[in-house]
């Protein structure tokens, strides 16, 4: 039994996936606006209704209960919301060090969330997902508003962490050289059916 | 000693109303019409009321007084719902609005009838029907508040409510700021009035009694009676709304369910 298991997994009118995922293992994804990727990321945090299975380390989505699953199978959206006064409000233990290891050279913790721009806010959402210390990482466009620094130092973090932990992870992106990059396999989702990506493209 | 108002006397205070309703027509103000529609449902509401309080406070019959407590919750539930911008869907609106004010004021009353008021018998309607019909009055508005302002904060702030979920958060954990928040909503107006009673504001039944010829000092310790079983009610009834359409915003996997609401425009 693989360490992260989908199985005819079904949602709107997506589906049956089927996907077996190793432990550190990154898998990437991309297919056209609207194709369901999101969605798929969705469904495996448990937030969209679907059917079929998906089992972490022999453990059934279903028993566990809701939110203990979203701790271990964490999902970084597109867009990350902040809805404190300050950055180190949502978190439980702030680290600098990890903050820095994104980028960030002073300390932000104490920044007011009103000041964070788009790409900061991804970064940072990062961070806080990870406090959970979570098994499968679910990442949709996590660098579209990051410049190529900053995306760099994102892709090392991720791919640090899968290695270490060891976890795994989807990571959806456009950036078809991106994938290539930091993934060991890529994947393409067309009109709801997920297929595996031909080389070249 | 009290002094009876004859129609004469009520119309010169409706045609204040009418000027006022004049008044917002030439400013375009737009609450003339609801304004006439409420004034006229005041005059015909009360009289009627007063007419059926008649021959109720002659009969002293624990059915028709049951009766008439069930029609006033029923429509006091109808009017919760009526102002809500969104409520939840089929029969779980009407029935969450009028069972919160079945504890709020019902059981309230009951209690009170028993154990403070001690009339005999406990149901005498010269009691129960006023008490009742005050603490509807009063918590209908406290529960319409606090359930608008939690429908409609979730409904605003769901990206907030999903990155919390997102985060491994519970359900109840998750939308726990907003629930305190429409706590706070549905409160306010009570504290408020408790805090100004005496020193801004001089509560309604107690002027009514003192009007009437009632002593000062008796009256004020009926006002007190009332304002504590008020905010008791209202904030028993405001609870068990918010603990009910917060489960009822998830499902059992713990996702928000908002279509479990439906939207309709509030005045």
């Amino acid at each position: 039994m693989s360490f992260f298991n989908i199985q005819a997994l079904k949602y709107l009118d997506c589906g049956p996936i089927n996907l077996q995922i190793e432990a550190s293992e990154i898998i990437g994804l991309n297919g056209p606006s609207g194709s369901g990727k999101s969605r798929l990321l969705r469904s495996l945090a448990d937030l969209d209704e679907h059917t079929g299975s998906v089992i972490l380390k022999a453990t059934e989505q279903g028993s566990l209960k809701a939110h203990v699953w979203r701790t271990q199978v964490a999902l970084l959206s597109a867009e990350t919301y902040w809805w404190l006064d300050t950055v180190g409000e949502h978190f439980q233990s702030y680290s600098t060090e990890n903050a820095n290891a994104l980028g960030f050279e002073s300390d932000v913790s104490a920044w007011p969330v009103s000041r964070l721009s788009t790409g900061e806010k991804q970064r940072l959402g990062l961070l806080r997902l990870l406090e959970n210390e979570p098994d499968v990482l679910l990442l949709d466009e996590p660098t579209a508003n990051l410049d190529p620094e900053n995306e760099q130092l994102f892709e090392n973090y991720v791919m640090n962490y899968v290695h270490v932990k060891p976890a795994c992870a989807i990571w959806v992106s456009h950036d078809v050289e991106q994938l290539k990059r930091i993934s060991h396999r890529q994947y393409r989702i067309e009109k709801g059916q997920l297929l595996t990506q031909e080389k070249g493209i | 000693m009290f002094i009876k108002l004859t129609t004469f006397d009520l119309s010169l205070a409706a045609v204040l109303v009418v000027l006022l309703g004049v008044l917002s027509t030439y400013m375009k103000l737009g609450v003339a019409k609801q304004l006439y529609i409420a004034a006229l449902r005041t005059t015909i509401q009360l009289s009627l009321i007063g007419l059926v309080l008649k021959s109720l406070f002659e009969s002293t019959q624990p059915l028709f007084v049951l009766l008439i407590c069930f029609v006033m919750i029923s429509v006091a539930g109808w009017e919760i719902l009526s102002r809500q911008k969104r409520k939840l869907k089929g029969w779980w609106g009407f029935g969450v609005s009028t069972g919160s004010l079945f504890i709020s004021s019902f059981l309230i009353t009951v209690l009170c009838l028993f154990s403070v008021i001690q009339a005999d018998p406990w149901y005498s309607p010269q009691y129960a029907v006023p008490l009742l019909g005050m603490l509807l009055g009063n918590t209908m508005t406290g529960i319409a508040l606090g359930m608008d302002r939690l429908t409609q904060t979730a409904w605003q702030q769901r990206p907030v409510i999903e990155q919390r979920l997102m985060l491994g958060e519970s359900a109840h954990k998750a939308i726990s700021d907003i629930r305190s928040e429409a706590m706070r909503a549905g409160m306010i107006p009570i504290i408020n009035s408790m805090a100004a009673a005496g020193l801004v504001s001089l509560p309604g039944m107690m002027t009514g009694q003192i009007m009437a010829g009632a002593e000062p000092v008796e009256a004020v310790k009926y006002q007190i009676l009332i304002m504590f079983m008020i905010s008791a009610g209202t904030g028993f009834g405001v609870i068990s709304v918010l603990w009910l359409i917060s489960k009822r915003l998830f499902d059992d996997r713990e996702r928000l369910c908002f279509r479990r609401l439906l939207k309709q425009s509030a005045d």
